[in-house]
């Protein structure tokens, strides 16, 4: 299996969105703000339902969120 | 140091403490009493049954505490919910609680085979208890602070 790696732009649409807090984030998708912090590190990849509601709080595609990588030795 | 960090390293300590107690009283008494036979499996039977509720009690207390000075210090409400990242880390954690708990069933076992006291057998039990405990909350610390 060829490891790949999620990596999400939620920092910089969190700032063009009014500066949206961490905290005010994870209350609209339904997480603690740790899960938000570890999901902006790169320490934790959602779930496909965190993944929509996050996009959707952004109005965007999944896809403009959320970038599917294969890391390659 | 985010808020399931703080709660899992006092549950760490609180596990230590009580576990420290309890066990220092029940061997004192064990010391004492000079028991022998169904006397002693009646010994510690009791000790690990009464281990359970006063963990839960004394743990309760204890997080019952640290959420009060938490919210006092730093004005933080404990989340009401528990989210997915909780649930897998929890999922997880558990897996090497079990496995730990069972080596230690195993060890236990073989202090019989290997013709050791019930005394040596039940002590292993109970650290078991208590090792798999400990291992599964500095997994749970591990996960939180490295990702899943």
């Amino acid at each position: 299996m060829v490891p790949c790696r999620i990596s999400n732009n939620i920092r910089n649409l969190r700032f063009n969105q009014n500066e949206m807090t961490q905290q005010q984030l994870a209350d609209l998708v339904g997480v603690t703000r740790q899960t938000i912090v570890a999901i902006e590190k790169g320490k934790y990849s959602p779930s496909l339902e965190l993944a929509f509601r996050i996009a959707r709080v952004f109005r965007l595609q999944v896809e403009e969120v959320f970038t599917y990588e294969e890391v390659r030795n | 140091m985010s808020y399931q960090e703080k709660k899992h390293t006092v549950s760490l300590f609180s596990a230590i403490l009580v576990f420290g107690i309890y066990f220092g009283i029940v061997y004192s008494r064990y010391e004492g009493a000079n028991l022998e036979g169904a006397e002693l499996l009646r010994f510690w039977g009791a000790a690990m049954l009464i281990l359970i509720p006063v963990t839960i009690v004394a743990r309760m207390i204890i997080e019952m505490i640290f959420i009060i000075v938490n919210k006092i210090s730093t004005k933080e409400s404990p989340p009401s919910y528990t989210d997915e990242l909780d649930k897998i880390i929890e999922l997880k954690a558990l897996r090497v609680n079990f496995f730990v708990f069972i080596l230690g069933f195993f060890l236990a076992m073989g202090a019989l085979v290997l013709q050791m006291t019930i005394t040596s057998m039940f002590v292993i039990l109970l650290f078991s208890g208590f090792v798999s405990e400990a291992a599964g909350i500095l997994w749970r610390l591990y996960l939180y602070r490295k990702g899943v």
